[in-house]
């Protein structure tokens, strides 16, 4: 078969997208099929069309690949692809979006719940005074409270703030990375993420941080930094409750092939955080690690994910 | 006929995650503390060709003109093909040592032709410093920021890194001497001060003479050593020559590493280290195990070039047009850049570095300024601590000026962008900045106002 793995873009995950597209390149050249690599850029549609992939396989994190642009484009020409579509891939990366198809199927769902949260654009700090509301919203969310760009992945730009005198600086931090961010209430507990792989829950992973007090960007891509756990060691009924939950909010997101659920696994349950429409795959990415753990070779995961993009009702 | 079978490509195989956890398990601990970053991740990006990098540190070679090149290499070729081709020794020819004397000699110093290694680039030589010189678990003190390409390198060999501050006179001694005292209290073993005190990367500043003296009295008097790195000191555009440390002590407490990179050429990676005899023999059996010896073609390369005894007024040309790029980088920071910001002012070398409000994370601006298409370096690559998040390291010697103009206007914006928005988030309306006279803010290290 005919692949196009698509990666790297002009996104700000550009190098673990091009990480990711080089180790699945490998893995599909292992299994047989003839692959095409593509540094997405101007030409991508030109190239498409004239090298006819029988199908696309998306590695591409962030803006363009990740949102739903790609995705768009790939439904347009034909191509079948690996990962959601793209309206879920949309859902995905805008945290706003994701929230609120997350708390809606939440009125159903009793285990969907979100940590309390605020999102501003840019336009209403600068043309609006909304400043004058941070004390109203420091005052519903508590101290530490998160600040993070509502588009993006990686932990990039996400800031901790620690007293009110801290806000400001990580909202414009944040706004470096997006015209909208999301002021969140911080949930203390475990961090877990919860692959899902053509609605099958893998085993769910804990990321467990050796130095530093969170897990930012520098943690996720660096060996030694981070210890993951997978299987985390849970109870039967913790273990239910945060596959349950991230299972829903799959759904709740429209998503299909596979997407990662990171979540925290609280006093009082999982609450969750967001929804990686295209979980990184590279060397200390937690979608393999889970597969591993579910007994599917790296080879195998890649298989299944093309056979997933393949079906004719995942389109 | 018969087919000739396509070669088959291979590849690193790396099929799963037992694999990686067998790698992982066999890992020096050193890679424990190899960093790598978000930093470098975003810095993948800037090398997009319609991103002006401000962020890199090359200097310029395309003055250097193609027909003496090629009539350099010919010259080899013909000449000495057969020996230009074979290993050489591990100190490096004589002949390359000489024309390292002459480069030297150039700055007033003056060193034995037996204390000169040629190694491969400067770079290979704080390597095989840190290879001769460190245990893990050492302390290196290094200047705050530092070179961004020494951590790396000094956290390979594990040194516990301690930074020194710096202000527009270089490192402050003063501040040394009481470090050292408190580290010896806590019986913590100092092997060696890193310092690049002439136009120092990333800061531009220059260490007075006071301070080199007091440094060099310091490193006698503690008998330790100090490893000065001058890349940059015959690219100097104003001001006055300042003696090295290595001519100031005479070479019994100090290394000198020096390099062929910003007066010639960066790609044919030749480098130099001067050290005391004893350590030298070190660096020598160092140097052997890692490379045996340099390449002795650039070698060629080099005694020919400098045959020609046209290097001076190769390094005039570049300080002509270093100097201009200078003065074009320091006149759009102050047309563009916030009436909060400051920077240093070199008198030579390749960078200014430049400080920002503190309400700004240069890390995350980078994101911003790539949307911009313009990059820059993020001031905590120069430390080891998290420090320096609200700086940032502008290279002026590997772009044009119009380019110059055109990424610091873009980062300028980028920045406004920012301060405004802090402005309206914490209640304080910043109006635009008025037009503002050719003068304020260059003091280096020192916060607008402040200056007086």
């Amino acid at each position: 078969m005919k692949v196009a793995v698509l990666k790297g873009g002009r996104s700000l995950e550009r190098g673990v997208s091009l990480r990711s597209g080089a180790r699945v390149e490998d893995a599909l050249e292992r299994l047989g099929h003839a692959v095409l690599a593509i540094d997405v850029g101007p030409d991508l549609v030109k190239r498409l069309v004239a090298e006819r992939p029988d199908v696309a396989f998306v590695a591409m994190h962030g803006v363009g690949g990740e949102d739903g642009t790609v995705q768009e484009l790939l439904e347009i020409l034909g191509i079948p692809f690996t990962g959601p579509g793209a309206a879920a891939c949309a859902r995905c990366m805008d945290k706003v979006q994701a929230k609120d198809a997350i708390e809606l199927a939440g009125r159903e769902t009793p285990g969907l719940k979100t940590p309390d949260w605020f999102a501003f654009n840019q336009t209403a700090f600068r043309e609006f005074g909304a400043a004058d509301a941070l004390g109203r919203l420091e005052e519903t969310l508590g101290f530490p409270l998160v600040v993070k760009p509502s588009s993006g992945g990686s932990s990039l730009g996400v800031k901790f703030a620690r007293s009110p005198g801290e806000v400001p600086q990580a909202l414009v931090s944040a706004f470096s990375y997006d015209d909208r961010v999301l002021l969140e209430r911080f949930v203390d507990g475990r961090e877990l993420a919860v692959s899902v792989l053509g609605d099958q829950p893998l085993p769910v992973v804990e990321a467990i941080l050796l130095q530093g007090d969170r897990y930012d960007f520098e943690a996720r891509y660096e060996i030694g930094r981070t210890r993951f756990a997978c299987p985390a060691e849970l109870s039967a009924e913790e273990e239910r409750a945060v596959t349950e939950a991230a299972l829903g909010t799959y759904r709740a997101l429209g998503c299909t092939g596979f997407a990662r659920v990171d979540l925290i696994l609280g006093e009082d349950g999982p609450w969750l955080l967001e929804a990686n429409a295209i979980p990184g795959l590279t060397d200390t990415s937690l979608l393999p690690q889970a597969a591993e753990a579910a007994g599917l070779s790296f080879e195998q995961l890649v298989e299944r994910i093309l056979d997933l993009a393949l079906e004719p009702a995942a389109a | 006929m018969a087919e000739v079978p396509e070669p088959t490509h291979r590849r690193r195989a790396h099929t799963s995650g037992r694999d990686l956890e067998r790698y992982a398990g066999l890992f020096a601990e050193r890679t424990g503390v190899m960093r790598s970053s978000a930093m470098r991740d975003l810095m993948a990006i800037t090398a997009r060709p319609e991103v002006i990098s401000l962020a890199g540190g090359l200097p310029d070679t395309s003055t250097f003109p193609p027909q003496s090149f090629a009539a350099q290499m010919t010259r080899i070729a013909q000449e000495s093909a057969a020996k230009a081709l074979q290993y050489g020794p591990t100190e490096g020819f004589e002949e390359t040592k000489d024309c390292i004397l002459e480069v030297m000699g150039a700055e007033g110093m003056l060193p034995d032709h037996d204390d000169v290694i040629v190694t491969t680039g400067g770079q290979q030589a704080i390597d095989l410093v840190c290879k001769t010189l460190l245990d893990p678990g050492d302390v290196v003190i290094c200047e705050a920021p530092t070179y961004p390409g020494a951590i790396p390198t000094l956290c390979s060999y594990q040194a516990d890194v301690v930074q020194v501050e710096c202000d527009e006179d270089g490192m402050k001694v003063e501040l040394l001497e009481e470090l050292l005292a408190d580290l010896r209290a806590e019986g913590r073993r100092v092997k060696f001060i890193y310092s690049v005190p002439s136009f120092q990367n990333p800061a531009g500043v220059t260490m007075s003479l006071r301070r080199r003296q007091q440094l060099v009295e310091l490193a006698r008097a503690q008998e330790l050593l100090v490893v000065e790195d001058n890349p940059y000191g015959l690219l100097r555009y104003g001001g006055e020559p300042m003696p090295p440390l290595y001519q100031l002590d005479g070479g019994d407490f100090v290394i000198y590493l020096g390099t062929f990179s910003k007066i010639l050429s960066p790609g044919i990676r030749l480098g130099w280290a001067v050290a005391p005899p004893p350590v030298m023999e070190k660096i020598v059996l160092g140097k052997q195990a890692a490379d045996l010896c340099t390449s002795t073609l650039t070698q060629y390369f080099v005694r020919e070039y400098f045959a020609e005894r046209r290097w001076q007024h190769y390094v005039n040309d570049l300080i002509e047009i270093y100097r201009d790029r200078r003065d074009t980088m320091l006149e759009a920071l102050r047309t563009y850049f916030p009436a909060e910001a400051t920077w240093t002012e070199p008198e030579g070398g390749l960078f200014i570095w430049a400080t920002l409000p503190d309400y700004i994370d240069t890390s995350d601006l980078l994101a911003k300024a790539l949307r911009a298409d313009v990059a820059f370096v993020p001031g905590q690559a120069a430390y080891v601590d998290g420090r320096g998040s609200h700086s940032m390291r502008l290279n002026f010697s590997g772009v044009d000026e119009d380019e110059i103009r055109e990424g610091v206007r873009r980062i300028g914006k980028v920045i406004a962008e920012q301060v405004e928005l802090y402005g309206t988030l914490t209640g304080e309306q910043r109006l635009p900045e008025p037009e503002r006279d050719s003068t304020p803010n260059v003091v280096p290290f020192r916060k607008a106002g402040e200056a007086g």
